[in-house]
Parts: C-alpha cells; sequence; structure tokens
C-alpha cells in the first residue's frame, strides 16, 4: 500500500448473516492500527432478506467511504450468488473468499427465477484467485453455526496487513464476552483455510 | 476528547449533544431515524420525542426554540413536505434559542418515493442549508449551524444524504458545553405573531437577512478552498456534501472550492474562485443548484452539461465511479481536455468472464409478517387497492401482487376515497400501517365519515413503526426513551370520529380476515378493517411450534408458495421444505395448504428442533 492508497474491503451476504459485525471487526482492527477508516454499509431494506453490502477502507487518508469498482483487494461473501453480485469491485488480483452457503430468495422458490449451479471449479472460473470455505460447516463445527461470519473474516485477513493483536483486540471489542473465545478459534481457523488462497 | 468510529448520523447526535441542545424531535425515517435514536439513547438529559408526523415535530421544537432553549428535528427529505408550513413561515419569525431542521436526503431513492433535493427547500423558505461530506463535519456542522442560527436568528437546514449518515468515519469527540441560559419566552408579537400588519415587517428583514447570509457565507470557514500545491490555476471544482470526498479522489490535481454552506449562495467566493481560476466545473449531487446561481453571476461553470453534452448526473448518487466518467468525459472534450495532459484514452475493457444469471433478492415481508395474511386475503377479491408507505408497500411485488398506488403518507385512505368519489368501476380499499395512521391518516378517516364516503379502509396494525428500524409510535405505549404511556386505540379514534363500522380481526386467521373483507368491500357504507398482529420482528417471542412439510400428504401443487414466504423453499425437483431458521411457525401456509401437508410440530419433543 502506497502512501495515497486505501486498502478495500468489500464484505457482502444476505441480511442476517453476520456482515456488519465482520466489517465492525476490520474497521476496528484498522482504526487501532493508526489509520484513517471510512465504512460504509447498506441499512434499513436489508432486514427484509435483501442482500447486504458492507465495504470499509483504511489508509493513510481516506476520503470516499464508497469502495471503487475494480479495487477490492478482498471480496468476501457469506452467500454463493452473492459473490457474483459484487464481483466488479474486486480488484484484478483481489481474493475472493466465498462460504458454500446457498440462501434461495423468494424468487426462486416462487418460481420466477433459478438459483444457478454454483460449484467451486464454477466459481474458479469467476474468481481466479478463491479461497473456498465450508464455513457453516466448520462453525457447527466449533459449535456455533453464527460463527461463520468471523471464520470467513480470518480467511480475508491474510491479504490484509494488520496485525494479530490489532485482529485480536477487534474482536474482543466488537464480540459480546460470552463470545470472544469461540469467534478468535473461528478466526484463526479461517486464516488456516485461506492460508494457501 | 476522544477518536471514535461513527456513522453520519451518530455523529450528528454527538454534535447536538456537544452544542448543548435540549429538546429533539423527529419523525422515523431512512437515512435519518438513527440521529434521534442515538439522541435519546446515549444522552439521557436530552428531551426527545418521537412525534406523530414531521409537521408536530417541528413545530415542538419551534416552541422549545422560541424559550430560548437551542432545539433540533430530524426527518427524511419526504418529512420536510410535511413539516413545509412550518419552515416557511419560521424563516419570517425567526428564532431565538438555535434550531437546526437535519434533513436526510436520499439520491438514488434507497428507500424513498422521489429523490427531492432539499438544497431547493433551503432556498425556497430563505433558509441557510449546510451541508457535511462526513462524520467528522456532521458533528462539527451541528455546532456551527447552532450559532449560526442564533448569531442570524435564523431557523438552518443540516442537510445530509443517505452516503453521509450511513458511512462511518474517525470523528474527534469533545465535551458538551453547557449554556446554562434561562428558558423563558419573552413577549414580543411583532417578533413572533405574522399577522400581515407585522408579516410586512418581517419579510422585509428576511431579505435584507438573507443579504448578510450570504456576505457572512463568503468568509465562513465551513467554505474553503483548497488550491493545487504547485500553483496550477487551471482547473477548478465547486462541490460539497459527499461529492467532495469523489472529487478528491478522482481530481487530485484540481483546485476546489468546498462548499459546507451554500446557501444563502456565497457570491464574493463564487466570483473570486471562479477568476483564479481557468474553467470551473461544478460538480454537485442531485441538482444543479450552485451552479445555476454561479450562471446569475454572469459565470459560465461546466456541470450537467458541457456544451450540449451530458458531463454530472443530475440523478442519481455520485461516486468515485461516476466521476471517473465525468473526468474521462473533460479530458475528451477540447474545451478541457488541455487540463488532463497526462490521461490516457480510456483502456479497451477486458472481457470478463462470463457471469450466470442471478436470481433477484427483492426485500419481501418477512416470515410472519402479518401484512402477508391480509395480502393474502384480499387478493382473492376483484378490487384496487390504494396503498401508502411502509413495509406493506412490499405488498406490490409478486406473488401478492396486492397494491396498485402509492402517494404519499396518508395517501392510502384519501387515494381510495377520491377513487370511490368517482365512482370507480371496481370496489377500491385503501391500506395504510400504524404509525402512517397517526401520522396523516386520521384526517382522511375523517373525511370519509363526514363527507359519507363509502370506502373500505384497512389499518396494518402491527403495533410498531417497522420499516425504519422498529420505532414507538402513539400506538405501542412506549414513548422513545422506552417510558410508559397511553396507547392510543385506532378503533376508538375512528369510531369517536364518526366511524359506525369497525371491526378488528388477525391478519393470520384468514377465514376471519376474508369475512370481514367481504363484508366491507360489498358493503355501500364505509368500513374500516383493523388487522392487528404484532410484528414477529419487533416482539420476538420464544418458538414453541415448528412447521415441516409432510411429503406423503404434498401435491406439488405450489399453492403455499403463492404467500411469498421466505422460510417456504422449493428444490429442483419441486419438493417443498421449511428453512427452521427463517419459520416463526405463524401457520398461514397450513391454512392455505388444501391437503393437510403442512403439519405443526412441537419443537421441544422434536429430535434436533430449535428450540
Amino acid at each position: 500500500m502506497t502512501a495515497n492508497e486505501n486498502m478495500n474491503v468489500v464484505l457482502v451476504g444476505v441480511g442476517g448473516q453476520g456482515i456488519l459485525l465482520a466489517s465492525a471487526i476490520v474497521a476496528t482492527a484498522a482504526l487501532d492500527s493508526g489509520y484513517d477508516v471510512k465504512t460504509n454499509e447498506i441499512h434499513g431494506m436489508a432486514q427484509r432478506g435483501g442482500s447486504v453490502l458492507a465495504q470499509v477502507r483504511y489508509g493513510k487518508k481516506v476520503y470516499s467511504p464508497l469502495v471503487p469498482k475494480g479495487t477490492a483487494t478482498v471480496l468476501a461473501s457469506l452467500e454463493k450468488t452473492e459473490a457474483i453480485r459484487y464481483v466488479d469491485y474486486l480488484a484484478p488480483d483481489g481474493l475472493a473468499v466465498i462460504s458454500d452457503q446457498i440462501i434461495v430468495p423468494v424468487t426462486v422458490s416462487s418460481g420466477a427465477a433459478t438459483y444457478p449451479d454454483l460449484d467451486e471449479a464454477a466459481l474458479r472460473k469467476i474468481f481466479p484467485r478463491l479461497a473456498y470455505v465450508h464455513a457453516v460447516d466448520r462453525a457447527i463445527e466449533l459449535g456455533n453455526a453464527r460463527a461463520a461470519n468471523v471464520i470467513l473474516l480470518g480467511s480475508l485477513s491474510t491479504k490484509l496487513d494488520l496485525t494479530d493483536d490489532a485482529w485480536q483486540n477487534a474482536i474482543k471489542k466488537c464480540v459480546k464476552p460470552q463470545f470472544v473465545d469461540l469467534n478468535l478459534k473461528a478466526f484463526y481457523l479461517g486464516r488456516e483455510l485461506a492460508q494457501n488462497a | 476528547m476522544a477518536k471514535k468510529l461513527l456513522t453520519g448520523n451518530e455523529a450528528i447526535a454527538q454534535g447536538a449533544y456537544e452544542a448543548d441542545v435540549s429538546v429533539a424531535t423527529g419523525y422515523p425515517g431512512t437515512p435519518s431515524t438513527e440521529i434521534l435514536e442515538n439522541v435519546s439513547k446515549l444522552y439521557g438529559d436530552i428531551y426527545c420525542e418521537w412525534s406523530p408526523n414531521e409537521k408536530v415535530a417541528f413545530e415542538a421544537a419551534v416552541g422549545a426554540s422560541t424559550t430560548g432553549a437551542r432545539a433540533m428535528t430530524t426527518m427524511k427529505l419526504v418529512g420536510l413536505n410535511v413539516a413545509a408550513d412550518p419552515l416557511m413561515t419560521l424563516s419570517y419569525t425567526g428564532v431565538n434559542g438555535g434550531f437546526i431542521a437535519v434533513v436526510a436526503d436520499d439520491p438514488g431513492m434507497n428507500s424513498s418515493q422521489d429523490e427531492q433535493d432539499t438544497r431547493l427547500f433551503a432556498h425556497f423558505a430563505k433558509v441557510p442549508v449546510l451541508e457535511p461530506s462526513d462524520s467528522q463535519e456532521a458533528k462539527d456542522f451541528m455546532k456551527a449551524g447552532f450559532e449560526l442560527s442564533e448569531q442570524f436568528n435564523t431557523p438552518v437546514i443540516l442537510r445530509t444524504t443517505t452516503t453521509v449518515s450511513h458511512s462511518r468515519g474517525v470523528v474527534e469527540t469533545a465535551d458538551r458545553v453547557k449554556l446554562d441560559r434561562p428558558h423563558s419566552f419573552k413577549k414580543d408579537p411583532q417578533r413572533y405573531v405574522p399577522i400581515p400588519a407585522f408579516a410586512r415587517g418581517m419579510r422585509v428583514r428576511l431579505e435584507e437577512r438573507v443579504e448578510k447570509l450570504s456576505e457572512a457565507a463568503s468568509k465562513s470557514a465551513l467554505n474553503r478552498v483548497e488550491w493545487n500545491e504547485n500553483g496550477d490555476r487551471g482547473l477548478g471544482i465547486v462541490t460539497s456534501s459527499a461529492a467532495y470526498l469523489f472529487v478528491k479522489e478522482v481530481f487530485p490535481e484540481a483546485n476546489v472550492l468546498k462548499l459546507g454552506w451554500c446557501y444563502p449562495f456565497p457570491d464574493q467566493l463564487l466570483l473570486d474562485f471562479s477568476n483564479a481560476v481557468e474553467q470551473v466545473v461544478v460538480i454537485e449531487e442531485l441538482e444543479d443548484f450552485v451552479e445555476l446561481h454561479m450562471r446569475t453571476l454572469g459565470l459560465k461553470p461546466f456541470g450537467k452539461k458541457i456544451g450540449g453534452e451530458p458531463l454530472v448526473p443530475k440523478y442519481g448518487p455520485l461516486d468515485v465511479d461516476v466521476l471517473k466518467k465525468v473526468r474521462a468525459t473533460l479530458a475528451a472534450n477540447p474545451a478541457t481536455a488541455k487540463y488532463f495532459p497526462n490521461d490516457a484514452a480510456p483502456a479497451p475493457q477486458t472481457a470478463l468472464p462470463e457471469l450466470p444469471t442471478l436470481p433477484n433478492r427483492p426485500p419481501v415481508l418477512c416470515p410472519g409478517c402479518p401484512h402477508r395474511g391480509l395480502f393474502y386475503a384480499l387478493g382473492k377479491f376483484k378490487t384496487v387497492v390504494a396503498g401508502d408507505i411502509g413495509c406493506y408497500s412490499l405488498g406490490v411485488a409478486p406473488p401478492l401482487n396486492c397494491m396498485d398506488t402509492i402517494l404519499c403518507m396518508g395517501g392510502g385512505i384519501t387515494v381510495a376515497h377520491g377513487m370511490d368519489c368517482a365512482k370507480n368501476d371496481t370496489p377500491v380499499v385503501g391500506v395504510m400501517g400504524d404509525s402512517t395512521f397517526f401520522h396523516s391518516g386520521m384526517t382522511g378517516l375523517m373525511d370519509i365519515v363526514y363527507n359519507k364516503g363509502k370506502s373500505t379502509i384497512v389499518v396494518l396494525d402491527n403495533r410498531i413503526t417497522a420499516m425504519t428500524g422498529h420505532q414507538d409510535n402513539p400506538g405501542t405505549g412506549k414513548t422513545i426513551s422506552g417510558d410508559e404511556t397511553f396507547a392510543a386505540d385506532i378503533a376508538e379514534i375512528a369510531k369517536a370520529m364518526g366511524m359506525k363500522n369497525v371491526v378488528t380481526v388477525n391478519p393470520r386467521k384468514l377465514d376471519e380476515t376474508s369475512a370481514a373483507l367481504k363484508t366491507a368491500i360489498e358493503s355501500d357504507e364505509p368500513w374500516l378493517i383493523i388487522a392487528k398482529e404484532p410484528c414477529p420482528l419487533a416482539y420476538r417471542k420464544k418458538l414453541e411450534h415448528g412447521v415441516r412439510v409432510n411429503q406423503d400428504k404434498c401435491k406439488k401443487c405450489g399453492s403455499c408458495l403463492k404467500l411469498g414466504c421466505p422460510a417456504i423453499e422449493r428444490n429442483a425437483e419441486k419438493v417443498v421444505s421449511i428453512n427452521d431458521s427463517l419459520c416463526v411457525a405463524c401457520g398461514l401456509c397450513m391454512q392455505v395448504c388444501k391437503f393437510g401437508a403442512l403439519e405443526q410440530f412441537d419443537l421441544k419433543s422434536s429430535k434436533g428442533g430449535l428450540v
């Protein structure tokens, strides 16, 4: 990252998946590392099952809170089709971190649309640099399906220049005390899963 | 002093606190809602209220200001239409304690029915408008706004946008400076009573004030010039609000006049800046507000157009990507190409990998939403449905397809009445929510009774203002701070107005709801049906039951899918299943299935059930 450049992180998914918590942890870790930080979240209608887009930018000085298209260092998605919906945010050499979860929209169950066939190979054609994570299954193994968001956070953290301490402190600040241990485990599991991506 | 990561809305609340606001009022509306919620939550000694509508909120804040207290009111863009009446006259009478109306615009119409630019309202009312570009400025401009308001005896509008309100940025907070002033109304009819004899004097003073404000705006620190560091005075950009942030990224070399206080127009500053650079481009979100005024000063900026070509879009939100296109247009135009000597012609687009067609993921009524039952039942009748603003606007979408008009808050009742007055050939039903009823539905209902109308009106009473994130309202029995209060009864209000036919139904019971609708629609008299059931998101209950599909009984007919419930899923083989993590066991699908294939089960005794 040069002096005038920002790190751009885009997190997407569906309302209720914990996208906003993950973005808050990134922002807190960056702020505590001494960076200028801006974030943006889609509000309101998202709670009604719509798609959710959270953006975090940090650097020496950040003007726009919105990530320009084609510049995201990492695009993390908790749902497969949502990753593709926002593919144009990703930088040419950016990393996509995608959970294998499928959330069927009403347009599909009502028969008006179809959910595309998306296995790992299909995603790899769209995202040459891909960490494909079975986040929900792994979170259930850890004891709580809701930790999938922080597993994904661990995976995306491999591409950001923030220290281990910064991540740990941010997690401690952003999650309830009784869930800190679970989320730290989830975070490091996510890191491990994306090690070779 | 502390550094915090705050949204624009949180920063506005912090600014109100630091400026020692005494009274804060508002009506919920995206993207403004969290301002008042934060004032109420964080700063307990500030009086806060959700008013029934923006006009009431505005007027209550005006009353507070007349006593010498600092007061604020918050609303979304269209809320100011409702509060326009007091705004227009307040600029005549002026204020005593500082007064700020925070109005949140929504470029891109993320959750609004229009895209009006509040700066034009400020101009219309002749009141100053401040435009922060980020969270730090949002906080600082609140403090500056109160000082400005008191110094010039004028109401002030602080205009934010969705981007400013909902983005987070680093904010340096400060301590509150207590004002310790008496709140004491001083009688002064010539100042506060705009009967024509006094108002004519106020009118003259208003014009004098606008002149003075224009002079002050030219010198104000809220407006600043950021010169090119190498002394290049070729290109100058005039900008404001979040557009400034995008300009700084896309035009790092430009001379920038950053307007934080754009009206009353800082004429001298606009002239000085324009004369100091060769060519001015105005980059403003939505209307050509500053650009048009600059033309009246004899200046010739480019803005919405360059020559005959479109330049800066007149609608929709701006961002870095939009401004990159603006830059490319400028770089390619003979009139401005010289300011971009190093801009390469845009690279040919690299072919993106072929993408699958994605299913849309529109916002939908939640699982268990009581509105679903009402719309499903109503959909069985041949009617025209006049709708209103709220979660139930989503009833327009398939598969419910149950809303034919939306005009404004309150329009659900009055538009239906008008159709009936014109003797529309199909029966008409008007629908609106509980909060909307208190906001501006009551006068419409009174109109129907008074003028012997015949409309069927349904109030979707889910006991909360839901769409904006669950705010209390006069019907919920709680104030913004959670204090118990009287819960207004919609049925009693209607009866007091003379509405004879009032019936309350549970919209989760389809038979009961359909029967009430049939009676009302076939009647020659007006009816009020109150479809009453709490929003399951706002009033979460511990689930005792789940619902599952008995695949032996299911005929795959798809009837249950006509409810549009997100918890009902169907795979490629048309096998229907219930998503346990979404289902709240409202039971609607069980009533719709003719084959009894949807069965309730006890969550506690079921293996693997979620409790």
